[in-house]
């Protein structure tokens, strides 16, 4: 898995410029980080929006600063260790590249999962309360209970792909969900798919059953 | 540290290697942009260049009486009391000294750079929590940049400034109340309709080009 691989489904602008304003719930958030670590096209997407914000900085009046601001800088400086440094990445990576590592640890071998049916595995990631994130894993050949949103739910394949009716979702793609759309992704035949998902609702089910359960599962 | 200066002087002679873009043309930029803010772009990345390579205090003094007055501002405009806003600017600059290593003058221009670093802590104010950021995270930044790709984009960013003073009042309202912080992400457009094509191709060269001499 390369870092420069094409990616097909890209966020709208809408959620790159909240993104590089800096007003997503913390869950959208993580999700946006991710895919830009994974593909550089995201992140060239994304950092033409941040060039949005350094204007706007430059351009802004300026507010006094205390007359030892700088001096209490320095001191500051000398106190705070320099941050890690990262060494230079390689070309290939693992599945979670690393801001997803912070919430979901190192390596998806170490992920807790919860069953929530029919070899469906979630994990839920600890972020604000204005959204939720979770881990995702459907097996091979597997949809998803069918269900439409009451929010904005964002899907980001990390491994395997899955399908809608009318798109196929690989690593690095991001699906964008709303209102209007009543979909049923299934997980392609060739092996499980494993996705980031961030919602800022819990999802409306059609049928009754998962209806009922969705308060114990968190979804 | 990389010297711009022998560009700056040149009336805007295009620098040849990144002819490859569809850019806008060097007299449209001389037209919008006058010299002095160019000068002045490129001043702060050499700022913090020579930060990262010389522990240059005096540059650093530089760098902080330009921008810790106005990320103090951008912070009080984002809803912040003085007191909060002075210490997150101090903070902000503290992290400019020890981040200075990232920089990369191809990918951003000063001002960007220092932007998503004033808004991150701005961020954790509100959230008190880790918080992905995904511009530390790359593979840092090319160890010897071209110094025609640097300028172009620190051109390339003064001009999305202007472009983004001249739009409608509507509009560069949305986009100046999303960056304070006062509108929730709901209330932007799919489509925000910002003329960012060039400065997005220029961007992704400088990736390209680090991935390149990565191999």
């Amino acid at each position: 898995m390369t870092k420069n691989m094409t990616i097909k489904h890209h966020l709208n602008e809408k959620l790159l410029m909240s993104y590089a304003a800096g007003i997503l719930p913390e869950a959208f958030n993580l999700v946006v980080a991710t895919q830009m670590s994974i593909s550089d096209e995201a992140r060239a997407r994304l950092a033409s929006f941040e060039a949005i914000g350094g204007g706007i900085l430059e351009d802004t009046n300026k507010e006094q600063m205390s007359p030892t601001a700088f001096q209490d800088v320095l001191q500051k400086i000398k106190k705070t260790k320099p941050v890690k440094k990262y060494s230079a990445p390689t070309m290939v990576e693992g599945v979670f590249p690393e801001p997803l590592k912070k919430y979901a640890g190192d390596e998806l071998e170490t992920v807790k999962w919860k069953s929530i049916g029919r070899g469906v595995k979630q994990a839920i990631l600890k972020t604000d309360n204005k959204a939720s994130a979770r881990l995702l894993y459907i097996p091979a050949g597997t949809a998803m209970p069918n269900h439409s949103h009451n929010g904005l739910e964002m899907t980001l394949v990390l491994k395997g792909s899955f399908h809608d009716e009318k798109d196929q979702f690989k690593r690095g793609d991001i699906e964008i969900a709303d209102q209007d759309l009543h979909h049923k992704p299934t997980a392609s035949d060739d092996g499980p798919c494993i996705c980031l998902v961030a919602s800022d609702a819990s999802l409306k089910f059609k049928s009754i059953i998962p209806r009922l359960l969705q308060p114990f599962f968190k979804i | 540290m990389l010297d711009l200066s022998e560009y700056i002087n040149q009336d805007f002679e295009v620098p040849k290697r990144s002819s490859k873009l569809p850019v806008t043309s060097d007299r449209i930029l001389a037209k919008v942009m006058s010299k002095d803010k160019i000068n002045s772009t490129n001043h702060w990345a050499n700022c913090i260049i020579s930060v990262s390579t010389k522990k240059d205090e005096e540059a650093f003094s530089n760098l902080f009486s330009h921008f810790a007055p106005r990320i103090k501002s951008f912070l009080m405009k984002s809803g912040a009391d003085a007191t909060t806003a002075e210490e997150c600017a101090q903070d902000t600059m503290v992290t400019v000294w020890h981040k200075a290593y990232l920089f990369d003058p191809t990918r951003a221009a000063a001002s960007t750079w220092i932007f998503t670093i004033a808004r991150n802590k701005r961020i954790d104010l509100a959230r008190r929590n880790n918080r992905p950021e995904p511009e530390d995270l790359p593979w840092g930044s090319d160890p010897e940049p071209d110094a025609s790709d640097v300028i172009m984009m620190q051109q390339e960013t003064t001009l999305l400034a202007e472009a983004v003073k001249n739009l409608p009042l509507k509009q560069r309202s949305i986009v100046e109340r999303a960056f304070y912080a006062d509108l929730s992400h709901q209330e932007i457009a799919e489509e925000t309709g910002l003329p960012l094509g060039t400065i997005k191709s220029r961007i992704r060269l400088a990736l390209q080009r680090l991935r390149h001499n990565m191999k």
